[in-house]
Parts: C-alpha cells; sequence; structure tokens
C-alpha cells in the first residue's frame, strides 16, 4: 500500500489472537474501511462497486435458478418456463438473472469508458487494466453461455453462429469446433457442458475481480484530473466517504435495473428466445445480445470467416495494448483537448458498429427515426471498423505526440479548492 | 467545433427520404397498435376479459393448437380469469386426458385441476398430417414471442393477424391450400381464418357481442395471460419496489450530502 500510514489496531483478545495468525481483518481495514481514495472522485467513479454488486447478484439468483433448471435439449425451454410459472417468485429470479447480465455490461462498458477517458490504464495501472480485459473477455463468454441455456430459437441458432467462429481456424478448426460440441453439431452434449461452464465462469470472474481490487489497491484510485495523489490532503479515507457514496449510486442504478425487471422484463432479449430451438427452422435474422452487436458487426464487415474472428477477437486484444501506444504523460482527457474529442469520436464509431450489427448485412443503413442513409452497410461496417483499429494503432500514439495538453494542477487538494473559489490551483506546465 | 458543424451537415444531406414501410414485396404490413388493459405500470387484467378469451381458446383456437404449458389449477389462481375452484374443476372434467390404468393400458380419463391443458394432436407429425402439413405452434408463449419493437407488441400482431384476412390483391399468386393474411411474413399463412363469422362464440348473459374483433381482443388477452401469468403480481411487486428505492436513494443521498459537508471535493 502506498498511500498513507495505516493504524489498525486489534481491539480485543480475540481479534489481537487472530491478527497475530491470520491478518484477515486488518486487510480488510486497510483495503475496504481506511483506505486513502482520492477526494475528488466523480460518479463515473461508482461503476467499481456497482459491477461487484451484480457479480454477487448474478451468482445468487443464478444459484437458485440451478436448483430449479434442467440442461436438455428437450426439457430446457419448458422447464425455464415452468421456473417462471410455477416455482415460487420464479419469475423474478429469473428476470433478475436475464435483465441482470444486462445491466452487468451497461456498468462494465461505463466503467471501461470512464478508465478510457480519465487514462486510467496508464502506468502505474497497466495491469489493473490488464486483469480488466481478462474479466471483460470471461463476461463475455459467461453472458454467451448463459444465452444458450433457455434452448430458444436465438440460443440454439446464436451458440451455433458463434461455436462456428472456432471452425475458421485454420487446419484443426473442424475438430476444435467438435471438441467445443462434444459432438457433430450442436445438440444436447452442447448445452450441458454449457451449463456446466456458464456455472463455473462467475467464480473464475470473482477470483480474478479480486486480483483486479488488489491490483487497484497497490497504486490506488486515479481520479477525473489524472494526477498523482501528492498527500493526505488530496484523500478521504474510504469509509464512509465513499461507502456512502457509492450506495447512493447504487441503489440509483438499482431502480433503473428494476424498471426493466418488473415493468419491461422482455425488451433486452430477443421474442424468438421464446420459441423453442429447432434446428430446421433458421430464424430470417440471427443477431447476438445488444452487448456483442458492435464486435458482430466488425466480425461480418469483412467476407473471409478467418479474417473476420480475427478482427473480432483482435478489436478486443488492442486494448490491451493501449497503456503502451498512448504516448502522453497526461491522463486525464480534460486536459487532453484533441484526445478528448477522439474519444467521443470513438464512442460514436462503435455506437454506429452497434447499430451495424443489430441490423441485416445487406441493403442501405437505418439511422433513427425511420430515415436510411444511402450508404451501403457493408461499406459503413468497413469504414467503422477501420477506424476503430486506427484509433487505437495510429490515432493514440499520434495526438499523444503532437497534442499540447492544458496546465494540470499541483495537487487535487489545490484543484478542488480553485474549483471552490477558495485557492489557486494551477501551475505552469513546463 | 467547425468540423463537427460540417460533419453534422454532410450526413443531414445525406438522409434522403422517410423509410418506406411498405413496398410491393411480402415484407408483413406493421401490426395495428390497440389498447389493452393490462399497458402501465399498474395495468391488471378484466377478467371478464379473460374469462372470455379462454372460451374462444377453448372452441375455436384448442381445435389445432396445444397450449401445453398452462394446467387447469391455473385458471382459477389469482391475476388470471380467477374462475371460481368449482368452475375451473368442472372446465377440467370436461376434458379428457392420457392415462395409464392399473394395468399398464393406454387409457383416457377425466382432467384434474393438476393437469395441464390437453394437447389436440399426439405429436408434431400427427399435427402436420392433419393440417395439410403445417404444424399449429403451441400457445402458450406464442404472445412473448412475437414482438414488434416498442410500438406494437406481441398481442398487437396476434389481434392483427386474427382479424387481417383478406383477398389476395389481384396480383398476388396464392399458393394453393394457404390464406392471404397482410401481417404474416410472406403474406400467406397456412391457418384458414379461424374467427370467420360474428357469434361463432356464444357467451353467457351480460357479457358484449362477439364480434370478429372482440373475440380476437378477448382471445388475445387470455393468451398475454397465459404467456405471462405472474404479470399482475409482478407489476405490483414493482410499484412498490420503485416507491421503496426512490425514498432510499433519497435517504442515501441526504446521507451523502451530510457525510461530504466538510470535505471540499
Amino acid at each position: 500500500m502506498s498511500q498513507g500510514n495505516y493504524s489498525y489496531q486489534p481491539k480485543n483478545a480475540f481479534t489481537k489472537w487472530l491478527d497475530s495468525r491470520l491478518p484477515i481483518l486488518r486487510l480488510m481495514d486497510e483495503s475496504m474501511l481506511q483506505f486513502p481514495t482520492p477526494k475528488n472522485l466523480n460518479f463515473w467513479f461508482t461503476f467499481g462497486g456497482i459491477l461487484t454488486f451484480m457479480l454477487v447478484a448474478q451468482i445468487l439468483t443464478g444459484v437458485v435458478l440451478a436448483m430449479h433448471y434442467v440442461p436438455h435439449e428437450t426439457m430446457a425451454f419448458d422447464s425455464v418456463e415452468r421456473i417462471m410459472r410455477d416455482v415460487n417468485y420464479g419469475w423474478l429470479l429469473r428476470y433478475l438473472h436475464s435483465n441482470g447480465a444486462s445491466m452487468f455490461f451497461i456498468a462494465v462498458y461505463i466503467h471501461i469508458f470512464r478508465g478510457l477517458y480519465y487514462g486510467s490504464y496508464k502506468a502505474p495501472r497497466e495491469v489493473l487494466w490488464l486483469l480488466g480485459i481478462v474479466i471483460y473477455l470471461l463476461m463475455m463468454a459467461t453472458g454467451f453461455l448463459g444465452y444458450t441455456l433457455p434452448w430458444g430459437q436465438m440460443s440454439f441458432w446464436g451458440a451455433t453462429v458463434i461455436t462456428n467462429f472456432f471452425s475458421a481456424i485454420p487446419f484443426v478448426g473442424e475438430s476444435v469446433t467438435q471438441w467445443l460440441w462434444g459432438s457433430f453439431a450442436v445438440d444436447n452434449s452442447t448445452l450441458q457442458r454449457f451449463f456446466s461452464l456458464h456455472y463455473l465462469l462467475p467464480f473464475v470472474i470473482a477470483g480474478v475481480v479480486v486480483l483486479h481490487v488488489w491490483a487497484l489497491h497497490v497504486p490506488g484510485n486515479n481520479n477525473p484530473l489524472g494526477i498523482d495523489v501528492k498527500g493526505p490532503a488530496d484523500t478521504v479515507p474510504f469509509h464512509p466517504y465513499y461507502t456512502i457514496k457509492d450506495l447512493f449510486a447504487l441503489v440509483v442504478f438499482v431502480l433503473f435495473f428494476c424498471y426493466f425487471v418488473f415493468f419491461n422484463p422482455n425488451f433486452l432479449g430477443h421474442a424468438d428466445n421464446y420459441i423453442p430451438a429447432n434446428r430446421l427452422v433458421t430464424p430470417p435474422h440471427i443477431v447476438p445480445e445488444w452487448y456483442y452487436l458492435p464486435l458482430y458487426a466488425i466480425l461480418r464487415s469483412v467476407p473471409d470467416k478467418l479474417i473476420g474472428v480475427l478482427l473480432m477477437f483482435g478489436a478486443i486484444v488492442v486494448w490491451a495494448f493501449l497503456p503502451w501506444l498512448d504516448r502522453s504523460a497526461v491522463r486525464s482527457n480534460n486536459f487532453r483537448p484533441l484526445s478528448r474529442q477522439m474519444f467521443f469520436v470513438l464512442v460514436a464509431v462503435i455506437w454506429i458498429l452497434g447499430m451495424l450489427g443489430a441490423q441485416s448485412p445487406d441493403g442501405d443503413f437505418e439511422f433513427y427515426f425511420g430515415m436510411i442513409l444511402p450508404i451501403s452497410k457493408l461499406f459503413l461496417s468497413q469504414i467503422c471498423t477501420a477506424y476503430y483499429f486506427l484509433h487505437f494503432l495510429v490515432v493514440t500514439p499520434l495526438v499523444g505526440l503532437i497534442e499540447k495538453p492544458l496546465a494540470l494542477p499541483q495537487s487535487i487538494a489545490t484543484a478542488v479548492l480553485a474549483k471552490n473559489g477558495s485557492a489557486p490551483a494551477v501551475r505552469a506546465k513546463g | 467545433m467547425k468540423l463537427y458543424a460540417l460533419i453534422a451537415v454532410l450526413l443531414t444531406s445525406l438522409f434522403s427520404a422517410q423509410a418506406s414501410a411498405e413496398g410491393g414485396s411480402s415484407e408483413p404490413k406493421h401490426p395495428e397498435k390497440q389498447s389493452w388493459s393490462w399497458e402501465g405500470p399498474f395495468g391488471t387484467f378484466d377478467r371478464q376479459q379473460l374469462q372470455r378469451g379462454y372460451q374462444v381458446y377453448k372452441e375455436v383456437c384448442a381445435a389445432c393448437h396445444s397450449m401445453h404449458l398452462v394446467s387447469f389449477r391455473n385458471l382459477s389462481q389469482p391475476g388470471g380469469p380467477e374462475f371460481s375452484a368449482a368452475q375451473a374443476k368442472a372446465i377440467a372434467m370436461g376434458m379428457q386426458v392420457a392415462a395409464l390404468d392399473d394395468k399398464g393400458e393406454d387409457i383416457q380419463r377425466p382432467a384434474t385441476l393438476a393437469d395441464r391443458f390437453p394437447s389436440p394432436f399426439p405429436n408434431e407429425k400427427a399435427a402436420r398430417a392433419a393440417n395439410n402439413n403445417a404444424y399449429p405452434p403451441d400457445l402458450s408463449v406464442i404472445v412473448k414471442a412475437r414482438a414488434h419493437g416498442i410500438d406494437a407488441e406481441g398481442p398487437d400482431y396476434v389481434y392483427s393477424l386474427l382479424t387481417g384476412y383478406s383477398d389476395p390483391p389481384s396480383d398476388f399468386s396464392l399458393l394453393p391450400g394457404l390464406y392471404y393474411n397482410p401481417y404474416f411474413a410472406g403474406h400467406q399463412i397456412a391457418m384458414p381464418a379461424p374467427l370467420a363469422s360474428d357469434g361463432q362464440v356464444t357467451w353467457p348473459e351480460g357479457n358484449p357481442t362477439a364480434t370478429k374483433q372482440q373475440m380476437a381482443k378477448d382471445v388475445v388477452a387470455f393468451m398475454t395471460w397465459a404467456a405471462d401469468p405472474h404479470m399482475e403480481d409482478r407489476k405490483q411487486l414493482g410499484v412498490k419496489v420503485m416507491i421503496f428505492l426512490s425514498f432510499l436513494s433519497v435517504l442515501l443521498f441526504i446521507a451523502y450530502k451530510r457525510q461530504w459537508k466538510d470535505v471540499e471535493h
């Protein structure tokens, strides 16, 4: 722990005894209660706590759902419906879990883009960032596996499309795909292993989350100014300052979550998944869950399957190189006018990729309000895919070289005082 | 900023025209939005409507369509048609379900409250054989399986389909054994118009006239309940949860402000 001195004092005979054998209370006290946290964190920084809550909520609802679910191709669909009809509050558990997945991804995307905007990936937080990418990949896998379990049409055909990615691997593709299926097509053995893995992966995620939090607590939090903590004047103890702030943000987030669960529970899903899986009927339009749509658009942007799959995985892998691609010494985009603009361009491009992923691949691009842009979707997705990679590989390093950042404040404390009108904050930047 | 203004101008000039929703193609017609009693956070089902709808389902739809996820006991549960327990039992008794006798022979016995709705055909092949090789889908969750965006949903689609049969346009070549319905993908459907004439179902005294539209609305209401039998529970609990969480968030906001009062941040 690099910031500040801790003073955990065991208070009674038992905690003293325990502290000299397993200092777990000391660990909790130091990392969750006294942990010095920059005092200027805004609400974008509350999503780490929200994500922890979502992981726990998904595991709890999932464990109970697994008590009632039957992972068999002839029974899975009806068993999910039985949960919704005959299990006490089964409808609540199931809607919490299915909408919870979407909420989890909303929160993780905000969390990732917050990190991108405020430069949280830069030294000394590279390992923290890399662990975050591992968690995101695991979440993608878990979400996909979970979506197959109701064994509706989208479950089945989504599983067929996704597992077929692996058939693009040269020479061994077919063997690998059959190994994943446990069969020569997506069928019962696939469903059973997907269920097993869907139950396993969240606990792997929980393990990597522990590492992620550990890697956070060594350098400490980044903050909206992106400057290092200079001393005790810059921080407050995590508890009670951030426990109450995070709790408030969490309850607001849960309100948003509950709107979907109670009043619009199927809005984020696809209607076709209420049609039982049928290997003889291909849905006219196979779409993945919304959180994969930008990646799906990247996949479809090239006609060659292998290149498409490589681009799709590359689109995530490229995030891992970001700490070294960004050459700027300044973290926060609040002080990087050009980088800030490019950040919003990237967000817009990813948004358009998401829209493209939701639409059938041929024809003209359907914009909002029923407007159709006279531009081929294939061409647009190629431009956006190209820009996506250019942003990371060319724009980011280049901006770091040519941009002249704004002057940084001396410290968090002085910046805060200046914002509140009590003292000057800015020092000239050399 | 000027760059953005330029891009915005370029983009706007690119927007050519409104999307033409209905071309001459066989794109299905957009369902007509209806108003339903269960819409909104406080929406509930109309018991009389569900009871009428059940009768339409039983006398018309159930001839070909199964609804195998619904049990007779559901008919008397709160939040549904709420037949009395005696009525539900009588309805069940009036149906035959497959069973085995003590010698292991296949028999038919009267249904009980615990039984699911019996299916009209023993299996898919039998259903296809009897229906010109088309398979009448199970209706248990059909309303949830037919969503059409935010402005018109499953119930609107099923209603539009049931009432949307018409003569094909002169330039439309209908395949033999199929019927013209513009709301169905491809515009031709294997199901003949199920609600062919007014008064097809006789409701007890005190109910509205059984027009085709009324029968369609009522059976859609029944199917909507069948697809989501806990909808009323869900919305009622939801209102309580939202009120509680809103109140809690206000308290937490006050606590947060008080905690941070003396910290410049």
